[in-house]
């Protein structure tokens, strides 16, 4: 088992016949991802030529899904038509949508909530780096190469962080059950929560690693989570205790404002929930193992 | 991106929120006329990004156009929280004011709805009020296919003891506001103060806006308001090539992949006893032309003593990091010691590359920064 994807995935690609929809859709087929369909507005019809295989191109999500049965989509399209992919995934009743779009406008991603509170979608992003269950399906650009498989649910706000982080794990033979990137804009589809949840509920999974950074309120609100419903352990790392106030590192959501969105407040409210807070990335690992 | 006040409340004032009668100027000279056609009894306001320009002195009443000159020329060219202030609004002055009222539309994260924030508390700094006084504040989310119901400003009115003959005219301008919010794309609309006039009128008398960064490419207005003339050099020279970077007060440079992963490696420099120079994101997919551009934005930092390139690959690839780094170094003399640590895609061949140049090499993080650190003779 895994959360959110696996072996029986039908995963179908929003966006690919673009640059980088092409090539991750290779980069995901290489992994062993089921993709059965890709979707592009105008080029229904044509095939994508992987090097794991042919792939159907349809031009609406509705007419994959009917064709393929696809149960998942991955979007790689530009800012100014993402929201519009989000919107015709979930019309298609897709149960799983995984945005990596990066630069959507904050008022769009509240009417999309909005919308998606009236289906059975569940979005993960948008700006993220998707998802992966190792050695079973890889929704996104989380690198195949430093994950195997293992009982470590990983969730995290931040992309190549998690690669550091997973890359310690593996090193240290920590598998992981699925990673899980849920972006660092200010309104996401999926929280920490909505995957604490679920690994908590996830029988392969043992224990949990928390990557958040500062910005917002949600790791204070995951410690009450964790504090309350979970019986697995979770260690955690915050980026961002160095951080000026005032100036946004990077991502949208990452700002320290006034004395909201705090590494302090986020590493005292995980400390409080029982959670450990490792100093460095480099030892996640070592609290992991040992505790 | 933050407007500035007088940016603000135009904005308010398209959608109907009373503003006081003003104008902006850039020198003493215009500040005399523009006052003397608003009656005389003016505010004379700094213009800069940043809040406490009362307490800097910033914001002075003139009761005559004289004055107001006098005033504007102090603080014209005055530095605020290093800010230079280049220009000045002159506000009519309320007639009177028998009470200061907080309202601001925003974005509430954590219930992913816009929201109306209010209290009876204002021309006070709201975080201070929500820390010490959190009943004062009243709070009412909007459902974007909604927007403002009538329900909910009388809601707002009657928990923050506004006389019910105004109660109208607020619902006016909170609606405004959420307006204003809407068409803007703001994640941001503050009124601080929203004052009751001696003759019993609300009047927007301070404004603060933030729009949302991503939504500037659909808001050309907007965008044409951002005010530039504080961005460093470097920063802008790095916003142009999509490059994120911020200067900081240290000496150890960085240059790292992903947002998270930078302040990461800034905060591991500061955890073994260094001081980040810099938060340097290249982005995902960077090209060798963009980490050279990224190298010389660090060089040109004449603090910088040592640099920390610290790479995890995964859409970017370890040997375009490498080949963008020669690339700098050709184009730019240096001996400044760098610590370069590849992971991920491509990291060998990255290495491979670098080996003939002159550097100090790390397997994980925590080894970079330790060498880092110790390159600018060690713990600070």
């Amino acid at each position: 088992m895994s959360i959110l994807a696996d072996k029986n995935t039908r995963l179908v690609i929003q966006g690919i016949t673009g640059r980088e929809g092409g090539f991750h859709t290779e980069q995901m087929a290489a992994y062993g991802t089921n993709i059965v369909a890709g979707v592009t507005p105008g080029k229904g019809g044509q095939w994508f030529e992987s090097e794991s295989g042919k792939i159907p191109v349809f031009d609406t999500v509705k007419t994959a899904v009917e064709s393929t049965g696809a149960n998942a989509s991955v979007i790689f399209v530009p800012a100014r038509f993402a929201v519009d992919a989000i919107y015709e995934a979930a019309d298609a009743g897709l149960p799983l949508v995984v945005c990596l779009t990066e630069y959507i406008p904050v008022l769009d991603m509240i009417a999309v909530r909005s919308y998606l509170k009236k289906t059975n979608t569940r979005l993960l992003g948008p700006n993220c780096p998707g998802l992966i269950t190792p050695e079973q399906a890889k929704l996104g650009i989380i690198p195949g190469s430093i994950v195997k498989p293992g009982h470590v649910g990983v969730v995290s706000k931040s992309g190549t962080l998690t690669y550091e982080v997973v890359y310690a794990l593996t090193a240290k033979g920590m598998g992981q059950s699925t990673c899980v990137g849920i972006g660092g804009d200010p309104i996401q589809g999926t929280d920490f929560i909505d995957v604490l949840r679920m690994f908590e509920d996830d029988p392969e999974t043992e224990q949990v690693v928390m990557i958040g950074e500062i910005g917002g309120n949600a790791e204070e609100k995951a410690a009450a989570f964790i504090s309350q419903h979970m019986t697995k352990k979770v260690t955690s790392f915050i980026a961002g205790r160095t951080a000026p106030p005032g100036r946004r590192m990077g991502h949208a959501g990452a700002i320290v404002e006034g004395k909201s969105g705090t590494a302090e407040s986020k590493i005292k409210a995980l400390n409080d929930a029982g959670v450990q807070v490792a100093d460095n990335p480099d030892d996640i690992a070592e609290l992991v193992v040992h505790g | 991106m933050n407007l500035h006040e007088y940016q603000a409340k135009r904005l308010f004032a398209e959608k109907g929120v009373p503003i006081p009668p003003g104008e902006v100027a850039m020198s003493p000279a215009e500040v005399r006329e523009i006052a003397r056609e608003l009656g005389g009894k003016v505010v004379v306001k700094a213009q800069v990004l940043t809040g406490g320009r009362g307490k800097a002195g910033g914001v002075k009443l003139a009761s005559t156009p004289d004055e107001a000159q006098k005033y504007a020329g102090q603080i014209l060219g005055m530095d605020i929280k290093g800010l230079r202030v280049r220009r000045v609004l002159i506000d009519q002055q309320a007639p009177g004011i028998e009470q200061e009222i907080y309202l601001a539309v925003l974005i509430d994260r954590g219930r992913r709805l816009p929201m109306i924030m209010a209290s009876a508390a204002g021309g006070m700094d709201i975080e201070e009020v929500a820390d010490k006084t959190p009943d004062k504040i009243v709070t009412s989310h909007i459902d974007p296919t909604l927007g403002v119901r009538s329900y909910q400003s009388t809601y707002i009115a009657s928990q923050i003891d506004l006389p019910r003959n105004l109660w109208r005219d607020f619902h006016n301008i909170v609606v405004g506001l959420y307006e204003c919010f809407k068409s803007n794309d703001a994640s941001l609309c503050e009124v601080n103060p929203l004052v009751i006039t001696g003759e019993g009128k609300l009047l927007a008398v301070d404004g603060k806006m933030s729009i949302d960064d991503n939504a500037l490419a659909r808001q050309p207005r907007l965008a044409e308001m951002r005010d530039i003339s504080d961005e460093p050099v470097s920063e802008k020279e790095a916003r142009l090539a999509g490059i994120n970077f911020i200067q900081l007060d240290g000496n150890i440079g960085c240059m790292v992949n992903g947002a998270g992963l930078a302040m990461t490696t800034m905060d591991i420099i500061k955890l073994f006893g260094g001081d980040p120079a810099n938060f340097l994101d290249i982005g995902g997919g960077a090209k060798a032309e963009q980490v050279a551009t990224a190298i010389r934005l660090i060089l040109s930092d004449p603090k910088v003593e040592a640099i920390l390139i610290n790479i995890f690959g995964g859409i970017t690839r370890g040997d375009e990091v490498a080949k963008g780094i020669i690339q700098a170094l050709d184009e730019v003399q240096t001996d400044i010691p760098m610590v370069v640590r590849l992971a991920g895609t491509n990291a060998e061949e990255g290495m491979a590359i670098l080996a003939d140049a002159e550097m100090e090499t790390a397997v994980t993080l925590s080894d970079a920064a330790r060498k880092a650190v110790a390159a600018v003779g060690g713990a600070r």
